[in-house]
């Protein structure tokens, strides 16, 4: 009976799928953490940053923060 | 130092490649091999002219040499996975049309997997690797990792393509939907694969946002899937290292269900969560606006992945499969429809407030009518996976339409506004060469898909009502030749709209030609001058 398709089919239905689904949970309700707008706001603009060049590496921590409002023109 | 590895490399495997043609056991092992030692003889050539030379790899700039042989790698192998779709289905509805002097070579049989290879692997692959490259570059704010790394994808993988192309036309499969290339061809594209995913997660490590955008998580969820796809499913032993011909390592239902894991999941993360990587990057920018909920973007993703990788057992209703491994396939399709959708409301709704664009803008138009064919073939999926539907619709041509409704339009039709929109911009030209080209052929396109989908609607419902039709004393009434006269319409209306697509396809060549060719290059003074 305890072969090894017994095992892992009994695992896979009981503490497997529960702890899949506990870290789907978990990730939703980090998702909506509080004051998580403003992260998710500023990283979905990422894609309006840097079209032509790449950041230079010594302003890079300014720049996203410059570039952002430039996004925003 | 590096040149001389390189050159040792590859003459030693023009050497080894020169060998195995010579004691080749089948045709397609041979030319792969002759394939294989030209290709290799053509680098070292290069390796030799090119050694010593000083290659830069300026960090202030992106490497958009590249993603442009990508460009034109995709336009390319669009339009002849569209000719060779066209052919196969006329030869359907003509049968005349395999030719007996092409018998063996160019019939159904031997066509089929080459057009499902062509616009998936070809087109669909070289549009995803080439718009990661682009997308990875431009949400990390930093140059693709690794040099000349992403010439070494772009060349292993178009050869990955020549290999299993000339392979299937000489007889060369393993007999696997959507997994034919045999296993010199799986290792090769092993070693690119891994390749890609160094070059993706290298400029990920360097990045210079802190961030990593979402679309470089379904990017990066792609080609880790398909890696783990690709091996498992390809465990086989080879008969002879001088032949196509190998051994599976799994056999009767496991190798059953590893196949339509497989092949289930080459759908849900080749050609859509990498497609989906596509969305989330280029209908934002060609909206001009963020994506409508980013809190949205992380859910659908981790719902997408987390119930995609269950599905396959859907492929296997009424077989061999335990029950209950098919009941889980089916429920975890039905579950799977609530986060496609999530995902096409953020797509969709990242216009609101700028809906006029699709009255004047026919490549924003391409992008939505694309997010709509996958919020439709999305629902169409689930439904037809529940298993009292899939008895009608299995083996019949609705599952033919039921893809092409998804490949077409979802994936074909965002894979022409990526074209559109990098076109443009990579060739450094103001705009494209006509925008009144590009309605040409999204209507052309849009009319062939719902042409295409609604005759295998009708051919696939009918034939299915057919083979299950019995008379009062329980015996069937249709022969299987009736279904096949019966199909003949519907198979000519299909042929027609895959006309009018690959039509689509070749203005859309033409137009992207003409935008390189035959308009000015931008001018020096617009490019970007600092404001202090």
């Amino acid at each position: 009976m305890d072969n090894l398709y017994t095992i892992t089919r009994q695992f896979a239905d009981s503490w497997g799928l529960l702890a899949l689904f506990a870290f789907f949970v978990a990730v939703v309700i980090w998702a909506f953490r509080p004051g998580s707008r403003n992260t998710y706001e500023d990283i979905s603009n990422i894609p309006f940053r840097h079209e032509d060049k790449p950041a230079r590496v010594e302003t890079a921590r300014e720049a996203s923060g410059a570039t952002l409002k430039e996004a925003w023109k | 130092m590096w040149d001389y590895i390189k050159l040792a490399v590859l003459g030693l495997t023009a050497v080894l490649a020169a060998i195995a043609a010579n004691y080749a056991h089948d045709l397609a092992y041979q030319v792969n091999a002759l394939t294989a030692m030209l290709a290799a003889a053509i680098a070292f050539w290069w390796a030799l002219r090119t050694a010593g030379d000083h290659r830069p790899q300026p960090q202030t700039e992106y490497n958009d040499a590249v993603v442009r042989a990508g460009v034109i790698a995709t336009a390319f192998w669009g339009v002849i996975g569209f000719l060779v779709g066209v052919v196969i289905a006329l030869q359907l509805a003509f049968p005349a049309l395999n030719f007996e002097w092409a018998e063996g070579y160019l019939n159904f049989g031997r066509l089929r997997p080459l057009h499902t290879s062509a616009v998936i692997f070809a087109f669909g692959g070289n549009a995803l690797i080439m718009s990661a490259f682009y997308v990875v570059q431009r949400t990390t704010a930093a140059r693709l990792w690794g040099g000349n790394l992403g010439w070494f994808v772009f060349w292993g993988y178009n050869l990955f393509i020549v290999l299993a192309a000339t392979s299937y036309v000489l007889g060369g499969s393993q007999g696997k939907e959507y997994a034919e290339p045999t296993w010199h061809i799986d290792l090769w594209l092993t070693v690119v694969w891994v390749a890609f995913l160094l070059a993706f997660l290298g400029t990920l490590w360097k990045r210079k946002e802190p961030h990593i955008y979402v679309a470089n998580w379904f990017y990066l969820s792609f080609i880790i899937t398909i890696a783990m796809l690709h091996v498992v499913n390809n465990l086989a032993v080879p008969v002879s290292i001088f032949g196509s011909k190998s051994v599976q390592l799994m056999g009767g239902v496991q190798d059953a269900m590893t196949q339509w894991w497989y092949g289930h999941n080459a759908v849900g993360f080749f050609l859509t969560a990498g497609f989906l990587g596509m969305m989330y990057y280029f209908v934002p920018k060609q909206a001009e606006r963020p994506v409508y909920s980013y809190k949205l973007s992380i859910i659908h993703f981790w719902a997408l992945i987390f119930l995609y990788i269950w599905a396959g057992p859907h492929h296997l209703h009424y077989t061999a499969l335990p029950d209950w491994a098919s009941t889980l396939g089916m429920v975890f399709s039905v579950i799977l429809w609530m986060p496609s959708w999530g995902g096409m409301i953020n797509g969709l709704m990242t216009l609101s407030g700028a809906w006029d664009k699709l009255r004047t803008d026919p490549i924003i138009r391409m992008m939505v009518v694309s997010v709509g064919f996958y919020g439709m073939s999305t629902f169409e999926g689930p439904m037809m996976s529940i298993k009292a539907v899939n008895s009608l619709s299995h083996y019949t041509d609705w599952t033919i339409g039921h893809v092409h409704s998804g490949a077409l339009g979802w994936n074909g039709m965002i894979t022409f506004g990526v074209l559109y929109f990098l076109t443009p911009r990579l060739w450094g030209r103001e705009r494209l060469y006509s925008l009144s080209l590009v309605s040409w052929h999204f209507w052309l396109a849009t009319i062939g898909i719902v042409l295409y989908a609604a005759s295998m609607w009708v051919t696939g419902i009918m034939e299915g009502l057919m083979w299950r039709e019995v008379d009062a004393n329980g015996f069937l009434v249709n022969a299987f030749a009736d279904t096949v006269s019966a199909k003949f319409p519907m198979y000519v209306v299909r042929a027609l709209g895959g006309i009018m697509f690959l039509a689509g396809g070749v203005i859309m060549v033409y137009n992207l030609w003409a935008t390189v060719a035959k308009q000015p290059a931008r001018s020096a003074l617009t490019a970007a001058i600092p404001a202090e």
